[in-house]
């Protein structure tokens, strides 16, 4: 991990207001080489609008974005893209309908010339699309089959392949583990994992604990806008990341509410376990 | 890189010719167009449908919605209607009769107005839809009326009638009409079977929105744009140019419709074009377009145009009155949908 000299993407105290609602204030975050941060928090608590900012679909309303030491403004997604900044959504990381090959080079359409005209050169497509889909462990008879064919995960791996390959310097991932099954979940962490070994810089959106504490370095809370913190994984145990997001206490007591139920009911019967460990689980595994 | 993984998941899929066939697009189209030759040759083949005369009859019926399904069914992929081209021939159609007949310009002049025209009001309706985000169907519903009424008011407004003719003696011996109205006559007994040169623009245009489609960056941005406008836009595609775009091609495509229509027939009328939007649609439609974008085939909609054709001329060569037409191009379309959805189905299915 590489810890000098600026961070690769900054925001620097940046709001955003809609009307007169507080989307977020006076927020900061550095993310460096190497370097995985994850921004947690409840729904609602703002964690779409900075991560939106930072991939430049709308500008902050005050306070700046820093990309590797110097001010900048975001004409649109697409200039955030060509200054290396690269964002996979959950649920808009791919489309479906479309084969494998024109989802990971939609947009960057590799070209051949025949005369005047300019078409797609598919070999080149397929051959890249198939080496790199390898490379991540998922083996394709046919990159032509259709997007829909694959599981979510391995959407979401594809689209961070495909960042990857289209140089991307930080990689923003939004909520790519919450629609998974644990299997799948640990899968694309894994690739977050890889991808920080590579020296990218990775913000990891996410409201899920078990998912950010294994692969985080940081952890920037949000709480109805505002920051509750940043926090080195050394500071921090799971549980304690699970109370500062606010959700640890509501968790802790549902789960001793549930478990006298059981009791009460029938000893052994359901057994329930506090929701912390399902995250070491997780960690163990991945 | 690791290849070391917890066990994974069963990655290969085997898929068997027979499943790729029936997942394509053009699939049902290529069942239906078959299905609806095979009736009319059995119940018609007789009267004539199979005959020269019959094949130049449907072929020409197809050349004429097949024009504008081209350019339709690349817009719908894109995930956006135009309702405007039928009421776009007519006034397309008017411009180059009253240009020709009413102010005395040359064809050529009239016939690039009447475009110039079309691309004007395809961006408008382009620009309007892609700034305002309001559906198509809608925006195009307007405009479809708009263009019509303005048709009739200004038709009448200055002629006193609805319709223009008289524009033989100035096309018959004009090379550049040839364009539009040349064709290939096959005497027949005592009838001349005429092989119209709106099939090859047909066929022309159907070759060059597959070649877009399916070859070129563009086409891959038409699939994008339609399948998740936001998901595209992400990647970098510019959506709104391309829609604005495809609406000034089916706008052009309804031009040029006009343009045949009103040279070959050496009038105009204010009413012509009527229906062509759902014509159009169907014919998309049959040939595998699905109504939400994101995919469809030109192929497919080039079979669609040949299934309506067909079925057209067939009902009048079986005797049936032409009044069930609209009867069977109804079942045909919701047979359609039925075996669309049903391989869309199959071409997305998640594995879970």
């Amino acid at each position: 991990m590489t810890l000098d000299g600026p961070p690769l993407i900054e925001a620097r105290g940046v709001s955003k207001y809609f009307g007169k609602v507080i989307a977020i204030e006076e927020i900061s975050l550095q993310v460096r080489p190497g370097e995985v941060v994850c921004l947690l928090g409840d729904n609602g608590a703002g964690k779409s609008t900075l991560i939106k900012i930072l991939s430049g679909v709308f500008p902050a309303d005050s306070g700046s974005v820093l990309l590797e030491g110097e001010a900048v403004h975001f004409a649109s997604p697409r200039d955030a893209i060509a200054r290396g900044i690269a964002t996979v959504y959950q649920d808009l990381a791919m489309i479906p309908l479309m084969s494998i090959s024109r989802n990971f080079f939609l947009g960057s359409e590799p070209r051949r010339q025949i005369g005047p005209i300019s078409i797609i050169d598919f070999a080149y497509a397929d051959r890249i699309t198939r080496q790199k889909l390898d490379q991540m462990g998922i083996h394709l008879r046919d990159t032509t089959q259709s997007v829909g064919t694959l599981s979510g995960g391995e959407r979401q791996s594809v689209a961070i392949a495909r960042a990857e390959y289209f140089g991307a310097k930080v990689l923003i991932l939004d909520e790519p583990t919450s629609a998974l099954g644990v299997k799948e979940a640990a899968v694309v962490l894994r690739h977050i994992v890889q991808a920080r070994a590579r020296g990218l810089g990775v913000i990891l959106i996410t409201h899920n604990v078990n998912h950010a504490y294994p692969v985080g370095d940081r952890f920037l809370i949000l709480d109805r806008g505002r920051s509750v913190g940043t926090f080195s994984k050394a500071e921090l145990r799971p549980d304690q990341l699970l109370s500062l997001m606010g959700g640890g206490e509501e968790l802790s007591r549902l789960s001793h509410e549930l478990e006298s139920y059981a009791r009460a009911v029938d000893a052994g019967a359901v057994p329930i376990e506090p929701p912390v460990q399902v995250g070491e689980d997780v960690a163990g595994g991945a | 890189m690791s290849k070391a993984q917890a066990p994974a998941p069963e990655r290969v899929r085997r898929v068997s010719p027979l499943r790729g066939l029936i997942t394509r697009p053009e699939f049902g189209a290529i069942v239906g167009t078959t299905a609806v030759f095979l009736i009319f040759s059995a119940i018609a083949g007789g009267s004539g449908f199979l005959s020269v005369l019959g094949a130049a009859n449907f072929l020409e019926v197809a050349a004429q919605v097949g024009i504008i399904g081209s350019a339709v069914s690349l817009l719908m992929i894109a995930g956006e209607f135009d309702l405007s081209v039928g009421s776009m021939v007519g006034a397309a159609g008017m411009i180059v009769a009253l240009g020709i007949a009413q102010f005395g310009l040359p064809p050529v002049a009239a016939v690039a107005l009447a475009f110039v025209f079309a691309l004007f009001v395809g961006w408008l309706n382009g620009t309007v839809v892609v700034r305002t985000g309001l559906p198509s169907f809608i925006v195009t519903l307007g405009s479809l009326f708009i263009l019509r009424g303005a048709t009739i008011g200004l038709t009448r407004f200055v002629t006193g009638r609805t319709q223009v003719g008289g524009l033989d003696e100035f096309t018959r011996s004009d090379p550049f009409s040839q364009l539009f109205t040349a064709f290939v006559g096959i005497p027949q007994g005592t009838a001349t079977a005429q092989f119209k040169v709106a099939i090859v623009w047909w066929i022309g245009l159907a070759l060059l929105a597959t070649f877009i489609l399916l070859r070129t960056p563009f086409g891959n941005w038409i699939f994008g744009a339609g399948g998740s406008a936001v998901a595209a836009r992400n990647v970098g595609v510019p959506v709104a140019r391309v829609k604005v775009l495809l609406f000034m091609a089916t706008a052009a495509s309804a031009a040029l419709l006009a343009c045949i229509q009103v040279l070959s027939v050496g009038s105009g009328d204010v009413l012509r074009g009527g229906q062509k939007e759902f014509e159009a649609i169907i014919t998309a439609v049959i040939g595998g377009t699905i109504l939400t974008g994101g995919y469809g085939s030109a192929i497919g909609t080039t079979l669609g145009a040949l299934t309506l054709g067909m079925t057209q001329m067939g009902i009048i060569f079986a005797g049936i009155p032409a009044d069930w037409y609209q009867f069977v191009l109804g079942g045909l379309l919701l047979a359609a949908v039925f075996v669309n959805d049903w391989v869309r189905r199959r071409a997305s299915e998640t594995r879970r």
